[in-house]
């Protein structure tokens, strides 16, 4: 009854700050707003006892990539709202259909599903052993493929950074920074193999 | 007469939470009177009798009751909001860490992981704080400061995980337990523990924006960073977080690398000791806070990223290659 409460409380305020950070113009609210959701999130796994995975959200989500999302904001747009139309305005046709499928696809999920999953083994999941020995054992796969993900993405961002960079020096503007650009990725490839 | 838990675990958190306020109090006239003494003065010397020792609570009195300014520009709610939203995470890290054998309010399995993700969120605040005053300083200091929180968060987390792998756990009474003895605290570790302390300790002055990086509220250059235009309570309420934050990662360094609660005497003598050992960490920070000067911005992100990461993990490699030697204990 009470874990009935509580989750109703906590998932009332995740939905409130994700519906608040789509619909508030001013984005550094937003950003706060998402805060707050990511938060509830992590309360709701330590509802379901994954006390690791909570904390994992948290060190994650609300701390690393917010203060990356925040930083971002700041640097992209210079006022406290965005100024002029959109000049990405057609895209905005291609969102719908897509938006409206994967809700479809959610509804049918959680539909279709007749009953909560049985818990599949023995092991507490806020066991930090239990969880590491999963990882690199059932899960191995999709972790290593997850970390090459993550890798080939920094390297994407140190790419774009640079071709940034070069092309804003006016002597070393066209071809020196389009060798860099294309030099890199090659570079990317045995890096992603080491691990 | 039996105390249901949840009543009992509040009370514990209430003595707890006055305590930790209690003693970040007077750690600032500790750090005052330490100051003072590196630059050959006498420090707070008048108000209470033998040296000032009343000073701290004059300054919590002159805080309470001077006036609270909201600046008219300022973005209301968010600039109300930073000050708690500072402090709660500041407050909450000591939610985890046993003082004795059992005494503590929770002593989870991830104690040591629940620290770091609690006082991750502490920038939210700061930059709240930043953002909803409105002022160009504050503005300024809150970009440095995320800037430099992202850099100085990794290594720190790096640094702390060395305890926890040479233990194989992050329950803090369990990385306490496996330092028995003054030749096991960690940072008797042969040369592992060493560095990794000195790594904890270079990251620990980061997190807290103590000197040499303390760009974020360089005084000659953004007058007092993020909480410029904070007066009052508010102002007294972050001043109360980023010493509690600095009394918290004190407290976790001696429980990493200097056995918490372990010591000689008798068992009721243990967090005594704690209380000793993290003040100890507490005036290391101090010392280097008062001997050094403030770096630049590039220098403080080249430090992080060029030397105190690639360190922190190949040190941590290391750990894993000593405690894989050794037969894993622990996994």
């Amino acid at each position: 009854m009470m874990a009935r409460a509580a989750f109703l409380v906590i998932a009332g305020i995740a939905v409130a700050a994700a519906l608040a950070l789509v619909l508030r113009r001013n984005t550094v609210h937003g950003a706060l707003f998402l805060v707050v959701n990511l938060g509830c999130v992590a309360a709701l796994y330590l509802m379901l006892g994954a006390i690791f995975l909570a904390a994992a959200q948290i060190i994650v989500y609300a701390g690393a990539i917010m203060v990356l999302f925040v930083f971002a904001i700041m640097v992209l747009i210079p006022g406290k709202e965005e100024t002029g139309p959109d000049p990405r305005r057609t895209w905005r046709l291609l969102a719908a259909p897509l938006g409206g499928a994967l809700l479809l696809e959610l509804i049918l999920l959680v539909v279709g599903r007749t009953a909560a999953p049985a818990p599949t083994g023995a092991a507490p999941s806020d066991n930090v052993a239990a969880i590491g020995r999963l990882l690199f054992t059932d899960y191995l796969l999709p972790f290593e493929l997850t970390s090459v993900l993550l890798l080939a993405a920094m390297v994407g961002v140190l790419l774009l950074a640079r071709s940034r960079e070069g092309s804003a020096e006016p002597q070393g503007a066209g071809p020196e920074a389009s060798v860099r650009g294309s030099a890199k990725p090659q570079g990317s490839e045995p890096e992603a193999s080491l691990r | 007469m039996s105390v249901p838990p949840a009543v009992s675990m509040f009370i514990a958190a209430f003595i707890l939470l006055n305590a930790i306020v209690g003693v970040v109090t007077y750690i600032t006239l500790l750090e005052r009177k330490f100051a003072a003494r590196m630059q050959s003065r006498i420090g707070p010397y008048y108000v209470g009798w033998p040296h000032g020792w009343l000073q701290p609570i004059a300054d919590a009195v002159k805080l309470m009751i001077k006036e609270d300014i909201v600046p008219a520009p300022a973005d209301r709610a968010v600039y109300n909001l930073a000050p708690l939203v500072f402090l709660v995470p500041c407050m909450l890290v000591f939610a985890t860490i046993p003082f004795a054998p059992g005494l503590g309010v929770a002593d989870l399995n991830i104690g040591v992981l629940f620290f770091l993700a609690v006082s991750a969120l502490e920038i939210v605040g700061l930059f709240m704080g930043g953002w909803g005053s409105n002022n160009k300083y504050a503005l300024l200091s809150a970009m440095r400061a995320v800037n430099q929180i992202i850099s100085y968060d990794l290594p720190f987390i790096f640094a702390a995980l060395v305890p926890v792998l040479l233990t194989g756990s992050m329950q803090m009474s369990a990385i306490v337990g496996a330092q028995h003895g003054l030749a096991g605290w960690f940072v008797l570790y042969p040369v592992i523990g060493q560095l990794a302390f000195v790594a904890y300790l270079i990251a620990a002055l980061a997190a807290e924006n103590r000197v040499p990086f303390d760009i974020l509220e360089a005084e000659s250059e953004l007058i007092a960073g993020f909480r410029v235009e904070y007066s009052g309570m508010k102002f007294a309420l972050i001043q109360l977080g980023e010493y509690a934050h600095m009394l918290g990662t004190s407290f976790l360094g001696a429980l990493l690398f200097l056995g918490g609660w372990l010591g000689p005497g008798p068992a009721w003598l243990g967090p005594i000791w704690f209380l000793l050992k993290a003040v100890f960490v507490f005036l290391i920070l101090t010392w280097v806070r008062w001997s050094f000067v403030r770096i630049r911005v590039d220098q403080i992100l080249a430090i992080s990223w060029k030397l105190l990461l690639p360190a922190t993990v190949v040190l941590l490699l290391a750990t894993g290659f000593v405690v894989a030697a050794g037969g894993g204990r622990g996994l």
